[in-house]
């Protein structure tokens, strides 16, 4: 209990001072996870309403390998990443290891069957709504598509936002692919690790607190920027 | 614009299955190039679905549904307003002016051409309000200001009445004598033997599947030629 | 596709890197955490305009990074693993920098009795003979291939070495201390890591000083041959300057809690 307080004063004087090592690697953490987001949604939210409205023979099967790819252990993920992106591996020529580029794409692959499982999810619904209207109207796919995932946005939002909520308190595959490196690669989440690792509770609960103080502004900005609670009529 | 009409429509030994069940056919019919054809027939008979395999929107089993041209040129051309219809999560102005988009019109014309529609249909008031949010009359207005706005050259409807009061009822039989005299075909489905009397130039009964009778309105009205179809329209129960 | 994509990331990244040298060194988690790095690297930045990048991972692990060609040189402490990396062509040559030692740590009661042991040795000896829980860092580390090496040399086999007192934790220093502490057992630790740790409990230094438990930390710069694209010159440069009398004064000067950690013995074997 005394532990848990510690860390919560520990919390408050980082945010008080503004400590400078706090903001950067904060900012880091924003900078990796959204942009993982933005690009796991502009990849996950198409291929979630495509897969509500294509009938194709392995439709099934394609369902339940994405969502078992949801469970994808992120060591796992962080390690073939790192294996690509070495030096002696495939990727290795343009030196993307152990930089933030290497982190968004360990959370890309992460963070992509989450978001498109749950976009498949909330189009799905839609698509049985507008089913007969889009078909009546001769809609091409895409146009379908398109229908879909503008009428479903803020549905989709959801979608983004879990895939935030997943990337930002991840460490297993950024701290893989990352390294931890002071100053260039180090995040909340790894640093939360570093410091538990040192045996400093106080420090490492304290950031942990941050985070989640984040991750709460966050989804607030989102939700007050699209209006979602207030327009939400539907 | 319109370079060749679609029409008529020609059914050949059409049939729709569903689970194993023939539910609908097998119907050999030819729709007439012009009129207003009410569908009527009970509970279950096939309405819905007859109106469906003609819009294309049924797998057939067997047969062929033929348009006068190839048939995606022929949907083209057609429109359906749904026994339910469909309320595209946006507002009211931008659920009709969306089958516009879709064709390359601007958005401001097609917005301008809603505008124009919902003020046609009495629902210009509720232009800014979100389509999900209106009340069972309103949908009906809604989609068919929906199903108009491209001008189509054949229009189905699927009981557009059934839960609108009577005067909901009459403001949408006034749209739809004004769409027909411009030269749109309808072709609606309907429980009210009134409404039947007031619109039908000709009449399809439907029994069990299949077009039972089929005639002219005045014709079918005064002499119906099935037991049926003389049953129904007394009222009595149908077997 | 993917290449494309991965070429635009590549870029969008490669445009904030500029400015000061950048090279990337694997260091072993208990040189980290003794906190000289924090000492060192500012002084390097400072007097070669170099920013060495550090990437804090177990002695294997920093071994293999250096053999994929990841990193540009590692600062180790594990004698036979460096001289395979040496003789497989990874690395161009080893020099020893300095060293530090190793500590026994256990319960402040002192169950084994370990405080007055001879050696260590002994004291590893009457910990294995009662059975008082040990924790093992039990990941192929440099301190967990030392901490091995003393067991066989005490006579303690593999066979001995039972999971009812001697758990392996399978994890870095900060974490297996953790899990002592938690556990209130004994465990070896380099000195530097223990005097940093924060969670000590009921632990105590209980044993030390014994010459086996020297632990000489040694630079290899990464072979250009085997990987072409590392930065061999830089390397050079930081090589130069971790063997400078500059070097030396900081090491031997730097203190934790009053205590000197590090000796610098660059050039004197
Ligand atoms: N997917 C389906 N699977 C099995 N049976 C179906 C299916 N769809 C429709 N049917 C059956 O086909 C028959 C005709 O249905 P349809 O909806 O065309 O009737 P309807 O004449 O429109 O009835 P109503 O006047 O009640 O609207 C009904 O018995 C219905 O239960
Ligand atoms: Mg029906």
């Amino acid at each position: 209990m005394n532990d848990i307080l510690q860390g919560l004063l520990e919390a408050g004087r980082l945010v008080v001072t503004l400590d400078p090592d706090l903001i950067e690697i904060s900012i880091r953490s924003l900078e990796v996870t959204l942009s993982a987001v933005l690009i796991s949604s502009l990849l996950g939210i198409p291929f979630g309403a495509w897969l509500a409205v294509k009938r194709f023979r392995h439709r099934r099967a394609a369902i339940a390998v994405l969502n078992a790819l949801m469970g994808l252990p992120p060591v796992v993920v962080g390690l073939v990443v790192y294996l690509m992106l070495s030096r002696s591996g495939p990727f290795g020529v343009f030196g993307l290891l152990f930089t933030p580029a290497a982190m968004i794409i360990a959370q890309v692959i992460i963070l992509t069957p989450l978001i498109a499982s749950i976009a498949h999810q909330a189009m799905r619904e839609m698509w049985a709504e507008y089913h007969d209207l889009l078909i009546s109207l001769n809609t091409t796919r895409w146009q379908r598509i398109k229908a879909l995932v503008w009428d479903g946005r803020r549905a989709l939002l959801t979608a983004s936002l879990a895939g935030f909520g997943r990337g930002i308190g991840e460490v297993g595959a950024i701290m893989i692919v990352g390294g931890n490196i002071d100053n260039a690669t180090r995040v909340l989440t790894t640093a939360i690790a570093l410091e538990t690792g040192k045996g400093d509770f106080a420090l490492a609960l304290g950031l942990g607190f941050v985070l989640i103080g984040l991750a709460i502004a966050v989804n607030w900005l989102i939700h007050i920027l699209s209006r979602t609670e207030v327009s939400g009529q539907w | 614009m319109v370079t060749q009409t679609i029409l008529p429509l020609r059914l050949r030994d059409a049939r729709v299955r569903k689970n194993g069940r023939v539910i609908v056919g097998p119907v050999d019919y030819e729709l007439p190039a012009d009129g207003f054809t009410i569908v009527i027939g009970p509970n279950g008979a096939g309405k819905t679905t007859l109106l469906r395999m003609m819009h294309g929107m049924e797998r057939l089993a067997s047969g062929a549904v033929e348009w006068q041209v190839a048939e995606k040129r022929a949907r083209e051309r057609q429109a359906f307003v749904f026994q339910i219809p469909v309320m595209m999560r946006r507002n009211v102005l931008e659920n009709v002016a969306y089958p516009m988009q879709l064709h390359g019109s601007s958005r401001k014309q097609a917005r301008a051409e809603a505008a124009r529609w919902l003020e046609l249909i009495g629902l210009a008031e509720a232009a800014e309000r979100p389509a999900p949010v209106l009340s069972g009359g309103e949908r009906q207005k809604l989609a068919l200001a929906r199903a108009l706005i491209r001008k189509p050259e054949i229009l189905f409807l699927d009981e557009p009445c059934a839960s609108l009061d009577g005067r909901a009822m009459r403001e949408i039989e006034a749209v739809l004598q004004s769409a027909h005299s411009e030269g749109t075909r309808i072709v609606m489905s309907t429980h009210d033997m009134g409404q039947a009397r007031r619109l039908a130039s000709d009449v399809l009964f439907v029994h069990r599947g299949r077009i039972h009778e089929d005639g002219p309105a005045a014709r079918f009205f005064e002499h119906p030629q099935t037991p049926e179809a003389r049953a129904f329209l007394q009222g009595d129960i149908v077997e | 596709m993917k290449k494309l994509f991965l070429s635009a990331m590549l870029m969008a990244f490669a445009a904030g890197a500029a400015g000061a040298d950048v090279m990337k060194m694997a260091v072993t988690t208990s040189f980290h955490n003794s906190g000289l790095s924090e000492i060192l690297l500012p002084e390097i930045k400072a007097d070669l305009d170099l920013e060495v990048q550090l990437l804090v991972v177990g002695t294997g692990q920093a071994i293999r990074l250096g053999e994929a060609g990841d990193v540009d040189a590692i600062l180790v402490h594990s004698r036979p693993a460096e001289e395979r990396f040496l003789a497989e062509g990874y690395g161009t040559h080893r020099t020893e920098i300095m060293y530090n030692d190793f500590v026994l740590i256990g319960p402040a009661d002192d169950p084994a009795g370990i405080a007055d042991a001879g050696s260590a040795t002994a004291a590893l000896v009457a910990i294995s003979e009662q059975k008082i829980p040990f924790v093992s860092r039990g990941d192929d580390s440099g301190t967990h291939k030392m901490e091995l090496s003393l067991w066989d040399g005490a006579g303690v086999g593999e066979d001995v070495r039972q999971v009812e007192w001697y758990k392996q934790a399978g994890s870095g220093m900060g974490a297996t201390l953790n899990t002592a502490s938690g556990l209130n057992a004994y465990v070896m630790s380099d000195r530097a890591s223990w005097l940093k740790f924060g969670n000590k409990g009921d632990l105590e230094l209980l044993f030390a000083g014994d010459p086996v438990l020297f632990n000489q930390y040694a630079y290899l710069p990464v072979n250009p041959e085997k990987h072409p694209h590392v930065k061999a010159d830089l390397a050079g440069k930081l090589e130069a300057w971790l063997v400078s009398d500059r070097a030396k004064a900081l090491i031997d000067g730097y203190r934790l809690e009053g205590e000197q950690l590090f000796t610098f013995n660059a050039g004197q074997n």
